[in-house]
């Protein structure tokens, strides 16, 4: 047995090979021109200056100057030249580096194909004889050129690249990620630094997209990450780290000819990458499986081919049953787990035979045997009811020949035995029909025998009179036989029935949401659906995206971009009622389409349709409980796009609204300093020389500063970056701190103050505020007449509290009372020359209104001025409390 | 007495040349820095009186800078800052400095802040007792305070709030060290206290009282 601590043999194997191999480093990248070549050269360069025997095999430079420089320390392989039919191509010459054997060697695009008339198709091939010669070799490659993701990077990028390298190559590999930003990428594109193949200029735009890279991108670190996490389980297996890994889990799959085979080989492959296992795909050659048909053998070689493409190993032995050539297998190769699928063979064969999990699972005893249902295949259902249904004459009709066959035999060998016993054997019909055929079968039969035995047995002969009561009680008995078998047989039917369905449904499921973890957008979630219902129900599925109650087509399996008039109305049905509609529901029954909503948070956000070509109902209403469990999972994983996406909306909008304001602060910083310059000299010079001109400048400087300060300010209103502060603030401090502030501005004004010192407290940010009462102050002192009073007053209301600064002067023109709040208004014909921007009231407008409060302005009730108010809602009122 | 010694601290050449001239002409001596480690030099060398310190440093952020003087030097340190920001001079009082302005700032009104703090340095040596500020004299030994000669009858949260405020006349106290100072720390964040207390303490003041107490939106309270 296995010792659990010592590591298994197999994890020694990598590093016994990694010996006298070169080792292999890739410097992967998510798409051209992020970096990979420069980054090799460079890291190549100080290998070099450390002294390490570094050569280029082959390095693209494209022609571009800068690469070509960093290629000029490093001694280059000449490259060879094959003379192609049309035009002459160089290789990297992979005998001269052989020859050469440096310790390290560069060799640019390990996707490369190389030029026909090479030693090897695939530069990665020449790769691997260099590794196997012991020369470390650095190569480079794009995320899409990976084997295991092209599919993925095709089926969003659109562009489909052939040059591929298996997995392999890069899992015994160092990866090194070369990363930079999308947006520097499609910059460096933009200014023309990144070379791109000819194949590949039709589709640049798309593939360039942002989008496009940040998913490359993601592929790229991810790929990196799994390399990680490879290595180090790897690692984890040879230290024996962790016990749980060296274990030397070994997975077997049988294969068989059987149209499920295909779908054992993935689930052992996904069970063998879970236990990172190796795997193989074992067929045993039974003499029944020499019989097979054409079709039969291409199947089993298709499954076979599956196998070894999904990177397992296949093997195939000959033995007297499936059951012997599994165990001298297992036990031969140590496996620790097999797969098998479950036969579609009857419960009454299984009897017999007994099954051959069972069998095996005598047979071995330390493995563990996964079994798969056979209805996990699609297809691979019988339909049982309608069978039954279908077929129930001819039940009855090999009922009556049984019951015939016994009646037959009871004359024969009534002969010899007594009456009695003949009665016994019409039991065997009865149990048999009750069994295969159900309850109805099973009665009918019972009844037959009893009428048979009792015409053909019992006296008086060739009559159905019962002369004796004793003999009544055999028909009871035939037929109470007949109820008691059919009821256990359907039992177990019933329940083999259901424990498949169920096995089928959480395997379903299962797969489902694994494949929806991995959705990042509605569109993937919809080909996801689309894909996994099409082949899941066999049919053909389509999802509409409900938009406001608009239906858009997101996804469709097989391919569809229209749906009829019928269907669509169906569909928009269900989109506006949450409920299903079409073929097969109840409503709107002449769609050709089943309809179902796709909600999630009570709202439908997308409409699922399928429908079947061969004109039957879509589901059958035994899958009706599936489907609703997988739209369930496909809603929720909608509701997780949706809620990632407003995530980052949100994250979004504060990054802008941060970005935002530090710009206004270092906007408001650059201006603010030499404005205090300018502004201190200005008073400077006032102060030493009696010189009108200095004082105008001071003045004006002071004006300018004004002006920025509010520029500024009314900056932070539109950007949205007013950040609040919110504080209870007592009025009579907020205008006490404003008249003082405000001096200069209200000089020659005497200041009336109508604030009574019980007022509430407000809730506002007391900044803000400040400025608001310095702005209306302002231009009260603006505004009023020379020398005249300006009043500050309050008034209650039990909506609000009206803080009002009122003047005495010309007042507002009564047009002029809207609009008088609005950016750069101003008050037309004032011939006054007042000094002003018409921003301080708009100013005033935005804060406040960041505050909640609404401005308003007017002229005087006894018409001697103007008066502008700030109402403060009674929710922003505090009353005040006792302090402690 | 030798003059009282200044130092400034910003990264602006102009503003420097400008503070020292103004500073200078105001009697004063001046010492210059233009970044965080000149500044924390110069406290050990020049032992200056006042630090005039920019908030927005090159290599250091001033805010980082108060506590630090304030471990080395006993000097009154007044913020400068471009930014009108009144979190930012909530924090820089909180952290210790003695009082702030913004720039573009009044040649005048900076001399006369620097003249505020320099007498808080002198009146704390002094222990000066009594305070007296127009016709209201506030006697800290005491916990007496008089209008026009007569006493106040104040409640003991009027008179925590008032003598910690006449403790430092002109200069700012944060609501924080305001509350902390008069209720404790538990209520360092009840504004509301602050307002009732001062809105009483108006009214016993009479007609002075508005202009005694002065608010700083958002920011705190000062005296006179």
């Amino acid at each position: 047995m296995i010792d659990p601590d010592r590591p298994a043999p197999e994890a020694f194997l990598p590093a016994a090979q990694a010996e006298g191999r070169g080792k292999l480093k890739v410097f992967l990248g998510a798409a051209p021109g992020v970096g990979k070549t420069f980054e090799m050269l460079t890291e190549g360069a100080q290998k070099l200056k450390a002294g390490i025997d570094v050569v280029i095999g082959v390095v693209e430079t494209h022609g571009r100057a800068d690469t070509e420089a960093l290629t000029r320390p490093f001694e280059t392989i000449p490259r060879r030249v094959t003379e192609h039919s049309i035009r002459a191509l160089d290789e990297m010459d992979l005998d001269a580096i052989l020859a050469r054997a440096p310790r390290l060697v560069l060799v640019d695009e390990l996707a490369h194909s190389n030029a026909a008339g090479s030693r090897h198709p695939k530069r990665y091939q020449d790769v691997e004889e260099l590794l196997d010669a012991g020369i470390d070799v650095w190569s480079t490659i794009n995320v899409q050129h990976i084997e295991s993701l092209n599919d993925v990077v095709a089926s969003f990028t659109r562009v489909r690249v052939r040059e591929t390298v298996p997995d392999r190559m890069l899992e015994e590999a160092e990866l090194e990620v070369v990363d930079i930003p999308p947006d520097e990428l499609i910059e460096r594109l933009k200014d023309g630094k990144v070379y791109v193949p000819a194949e590949a200029t039709r589709a640049l735009g798309h593939f360039f997209s942002k989008t496009n890279l940040q998913a490359l991108r993601e592929l790229a670190l991810r790929r990196a990450a799994q390399a990680v996490d490879t290595q180090m389980l790897d690692h984890l297996k040879a230290h024996t780290l962790g016990g749980s890994f060296a274990a030397g889990e070994r997975v077997l799959v049988a294969v068989s000819e059987l149209p499920n085979a295909p779908e054992l080989v993935r689930s052992a492959k996904r069970l063998a990458d879970a236990l990172k296992a190796p795997w193989t795909a074992l067929h045993v050659e039974t003499p029944r499986s020499r019989a097979l048909g054409p079709d039969e053998q291409a199947r089993l070689s298709a499954t076979l081919a599956l196998a070894s493409q999904l990177g397992g190993a296949t093997a195939s032995i000959p033995a007297t049953s499936v059951v012997e050539g599994l165990r001298s297998y297992a036990v031969e190769a140590r496996i620790t787990q097999i797969v098998i699928g479950k036969s579609a063979r009857s419960w009454w064969f299984e009897l017999r035979h007994g099954s051959v999990v069972d069998r095996l699972v005598r047979g071995i005893g330390d493995v563990a045997v996964h079994v798969l249902p056979a209805a996990a295949v699609p297809g691979g259902d019988r339909p049982v009811r309608a069978a039954a249904q279908g077929l129930v004459w001819r039940d009855y009709l090999s009922a009556g020949a049984m019951v015939a066959a016994m009646t037959l035999l009871g004359l024969f060998v009534s002969r010899w035995i007594s009456l009695n016993s003949v009665d016994m054997l019409y039991l065997v019909p009865v149990f048999a029909a009750a069994s295969l055929y159900g309850l109805r079968a099973g009665l009918f039969t019972g009844v037959v025998s009893a009428l048979a035995y009792n015409f053909f047995f019992l006296p008086p002969l060739y009559t159905f009179t019962i002369a004796d009561p004793q003999n009544a009680v055999t028909v009871v008995v035939l037929l109470g036989v007949a109820v008691a078998a059919s009821q256990l047989a359907n039992g177990i039917r019933v329940q083999a029935d259901l424990a498949t369905r169920s096995a089928r449904h959480n395997a379903a499921l299962a797969g489902f949401s694994r494949q929806l973890t991995g959705v990042a957008t509605l569109e993937e979630l919809g080909q996801a659906m689309c894909a996994e219902f099409a082949r899941m129900f066999e049919v053909r599925a389509i999802l509409l995206s409900n938009a406001g109650g608009l239906l858009k087509i997101v996804a469709a399996s097989p391919p569809e971009d229209r749906l009829g008039p019928v269907e669509m109305a169906a569909a928009q049905w269900v989109a506006d009622k949450g409920q299903a509609a079409g073929r097969g529901a109840d409503t709107l029954t002449a769609a050709d389409w089943l309809f179902q909503p796709l909600a999630s948070g009570g709202v439908t956000r997308g409409v699922i349709g399928l429908s079947r070509d061969d004109g039957r109902d879509p589901l059958r209403a035994d899958q009706l409980p599936l489907l609703a469990s997988l739209l369930d999972q496909a809603a929720l994983a909608a509701e997780r796009i949706r809620l990632e996406g407003e995530m980052a909306g949100i994250a979004a909008l504060e990054q802008r609204d941060r970005l935002r304001a530090a710009l206004l602060s270092s906007v408001g910083h650059d201006l603010r300093t030499p404005l205090t310059t300018i502004l201190a000299s200005a008073a400077a010079l006032r102060q030493r020389h009696e010189d009108p001109a200095f004082e105008a400048l001071e003045a004006e400087t002071q004006r300018l500063s004004r002006f920025v300060a509010n520029l500024l300010d009314m900056a932070r209103i539109e950007a949205g970056a007013l950040r609040l502060a919110v504080q209870s603030v007592d009025l009579t401090d907020a205008v006490a701190s404003a008249v003082h502030d405000a001096r200069g501005a209200l000089a020659g004004h005497a200041i009336n103050l109508e604030v009574p010192c019980d007022l509430p407290l407000v809730r506002v940010d007391p900044q803000l505020f400040h400025h608001c009462l310095l702005n209306l102050l302002d231009n009260a002192g603006k505004y009023g007449d020379d020398g005249s009073p300006v009043t500050i007053a309050t008034s209650r209301n039990p909506d609000e509290l009206v803080l009002k600064v009122l003047d005495i002067g010309d007042g507002l023109p009564s047009e002029m009372a809207q609009k008088v709040f609005e950016t750069f208004a101003r008050v037309e014909g004032s011939d006054r020359g007042k000094a002003g921007t018409g921003l301080g009231l708009a100013i005033v407008k935005g804060f406040a209104e960041a505050m909640g409060l609404r401005v308003s302005a007017g002229n005087r009730d006894d018409g001697r001025g103007a008066y502008f108010a700030l109402h403060i809602p009674a929710d922003l009122l505090v009353r005040v409390r006792e302090a402690a | 007495m030798t003059a009282a010694k200044i130092l400034v601290v910003d990264d602006e050449a102009a503003i420097r040349r400008l503070l020292r001239g103004a500073l200078e002409r105001g009697g004063y001596a001046v010492v210059e820095g233009t970044n965080a480690r000149d500044a924390l030099a110069s406290l050990g060398i020049d032992k200056p009186d006042v630090v005039l310190l920019d908030l927005g440093l090159p290599d250091r952020d001033g805010l980082e800078l108060i506590p630090l003087i304030r471990s080395k030097s006993s000097a009154r340190i007044i913020v400068v800052s471009a930014r009108d920001d009144t979190q930012e001079k909530v924090a820089a009082l909180d952290l210790g400095a003695d009082d702030f302005v913004t720039k573009p700032f009044d040649t005048d009104e900076l001399l006369a802040r620097v003249r505020t703090s320099l007498r808080h340095t002198l009146s704390s040596e002094a222990g000066a007792p009594v305070v007296t500020l127009g016709d209201i004299v506030i006697d800290l030994a005491r916990r007496r305070v008089t209008l026009a000669g007569a006493e106040l009858r104040l409640t003991p949260k009027e008179y925590g709030f008032l003598g910690e405020l006449a403790k430092r006349p002109g200069r700012v106290l944060t609501h924080v060290q305001l509350l902390r100072a008069v209720w404790g720390p538990a209520h360092d964040s009840d504004v509301e206290y602050l307002r009732v207390v001062v809105r009483s303490l108006r009214q016993k003041l009479g007609p002075g009282g508005m202009a005694l107490i002065r608010n700083e939106p958002g920011v705190g309270y000062r005296l006179g």
